[in-house]
């Protein structure tokens, strides 16, 4: 099996991810490859299938900039803070286009990305009893069990065409290691036929994780040496989550004109990553 | 003149209803305040788990998120999200599941997706998130919400989350192992539900609450149990501990972020 590939982000996104792609980019609360999204941006794709337990900000970003066509997720809020915007703009009045949404429950997606990595049909859960669910998305099937009787709830496994994560290291072999909280990263990694991961930094070895969560070499696609790619989500022992801008967030994504300015003041005008946290920083001082 | 609020008071009487070492899977928001101030208080060895996988948590000042890096510090242990769901709540490993939502119904049935018809949402609320496998599966369930007649419906307008549904011996049929809800707490008072229609009944009333004031609070005709408790204000503990935390959460939630770079 091949190492993985190390290249900028620019050029792991061009080679990739096609319009019209299915698309994970996960990391639960923690480790969201925010340069990643961003990027995708830059270069205009479009039609993507976008599949996130919690679209976030990054979503947010990526459904008001005409990215998304389909929305696969279990909940779509800003944390602690109230509503995306943009995500409701979408669904409520169809701007800046239709959006059509895949809606589970945390325990369902969980189950789906489970299947996805180990290549089965379904996955399988007591869940969503008792909900009106099942009514608003057909995929919330059932099935009973061969040797009990029961009826048990079924969603179809989830695999995307690529996963990409945001990871504390990486080595040169492109084996990366994710500490902290590690959400459903592994389970969707290994669901993808292809995944990209930014990492905070590229060391020669990485130290012994006897119990860490590691995905080895051969699953990992490419590796692109992003730091602070996980701004304003957080790297744990790299910097915190900046919950002052996820509270910013919610006066600039309400109104569209605001949040067109930004996005192209802060993302499209610049470069990349670097460029987007310093544009930031110009706006601060 | 009193010195509290009704908010305040809202957090604490829930925070009274956790034993001391149960096992608590805790939501953001409300939930998370009442859980770490049972855990400040009366309730050093309460467990907190948070959806994002971390067990047994301690955090010093309350998470913005479901999974800020202060859960992750003081975690005794993370899992991966996979498991928390199976091994741990569908297991039947949790004690108390703490929600909130947008609406409630009188059987304790949720609502958190939308406000309207879900093909054409008056308002898209964030959706379901860990709380209809929470609902089923944790030994029970506690509710917070402020009263009002837009959160308090006769009628959800979409049901996230099972209470009892309509009633009576309905939520058995689901297949849900756990017990559903225990009590529905308010900015006015605490609900808990009957013991054979599971109409979610008003037994216990905060200090200063008039009756009619709750009534009106809520869409559907409120059921008051005979003689309702009238509950013991805010002692001088838990409010010095609950307005503490709170300071430090305002003070750490402003803090900038130094980057690597």
């Amino acid at each position: 099996m091949s190492l993985s590939e190390h290249l900028p982000l620019v050029e792991a996104l061009a080679r990739f991810v096609p319009d019209g792609a299915t698309i994970a980019l996960e990391g639960f609360t923690h480790l969201i490859p925010f340069a990643a999204g961003h990027e995708l941006i830059r270069q205009g794709r479009r039609d993507l299938h976008l599949v996130r337990m919690t679209p976030d900000l990054i979503y947010d970003q990526m459904i008001g900039m005409g990215c998304a066509r389909r929305l696969t997720f279990s909940w779509g809020g800003n944390p602690g803070v109230g509503s995306l915007h943009r995500l409701r703009d979408a669904i409520e009045h169809g701007w800046p286009a239709p959006l059509a949404i895949n809606e589970h429950t945390h325990a369902g997606m969980a189950a789906a990305y489970c299947a996805g990595a180990a290549r089965l049909p379904f996955g399988l859960l007591r869940g969503y009893l008792g909900t009106d669910l099942p009514g608003a998305n057909a995929d919330i099937r059932s099935v009973t069990c061969p040797y009990t009787g029961e009826a048990l709830t079924t969603v179809p496994a989830i695999r995307p065409d690529v996963t990409i994560l945001h990871a504390q290291r990486a080595d040169r072999r492109g084996n990366v290691a994710i500490e902290g909280i590690v959400g459903a990263q592994r389970e969707i990694a290994l669901a993808a036929d292809c995944v990209l991961v930014t990492v905070e930094t590229i060391v020669d070895e990485l130290p012994p994780a006897m119990n860490g969560i590691v995905l080895p070499h051969w699953v990992v696609t490419a590796v692109s040496a992003v730091p602070a790619g996980a701004y304003p989500s957080y790297a744990q022992g790299c910097y915190a989550r900046d919950n002052t801008f996820y509270t910013a967030w919610d006066a600039i994504a309400r109104d569209r004109e605001c949040f067109l300015a930004w996005m192209h003041q802060h993302v499209l005008a610049t470069a990349d990553h670097r460029d987007f946290l310093n544009s930031l920083r110009r706006n601060a001082a | 003149m009193k010195h509290w609020t009704r908010d305040e008071m809202m957090t604490i009487a829930a925070a009274r209803l956790l034993e001391n070492g149960c096992v608590c899977f805790v939501g953001i928001g409300l939930p998370s305040a009442a859980c770490n101030l049972a855990r400040l208080t009366h309730a050093p060895d309460i467990v907190l788990i948070y959806e994002s996988g971390t067990i047994g948590t301690r955090p010093q000042v309350l998470p913005l998120s479901i999974g800020d890096p202060e859960l992750a510090a003081t975690a005794a242990c993370i899992v991966p999200l996979p498991e928390i769901f199976s091994y741990y709540l569908q297991a039947g490993r949790i004690d108390v599941g703490f929600l909130g939502a947008a609406q409630v119904d009188r059987y304790g049935n949720l609502n958190s997706t939308v406000i309207g018809d879900y093909a054409r949402p008056k308002v898209r609320l964030p959706g379901a998130g860990g709380a209809p496998e929470i609902a089923a599966h944790a030994r029970t369930t506690l509710v917070v919400m402020k009263a009002s007649p837009r959160s308090c419906v006769a009628e959800l307008d979409f049901r996230t989350s099972a209470g009892f549904l309509d009633g009576g011996e309905a939520r058995d049929r689901t297949g849900a192992r756990g017990g559903g809800p225990a009590a529905l707490i308010t900015d006015f008072g605490i609900l808990t539900p009957h013991a054979v229609t599971r109409e979610l009944t008003l037994t216990s009333l905060y200090p200063d609450v008039d009756i009619d004031e709750v009534r009106a609070a809520f869409g559907w005709p409120l059921a008051v149990a005979y003689r309702p408790e009238r509950l013991a204000e805010p002692s001088d503990l838990e409010l010095a501990t609950l307005r503490a935390l709170e300071a430090r959460t305002a003070l750490a939630h402003a803090r900038p972020v130094e980057l690597p770079c």
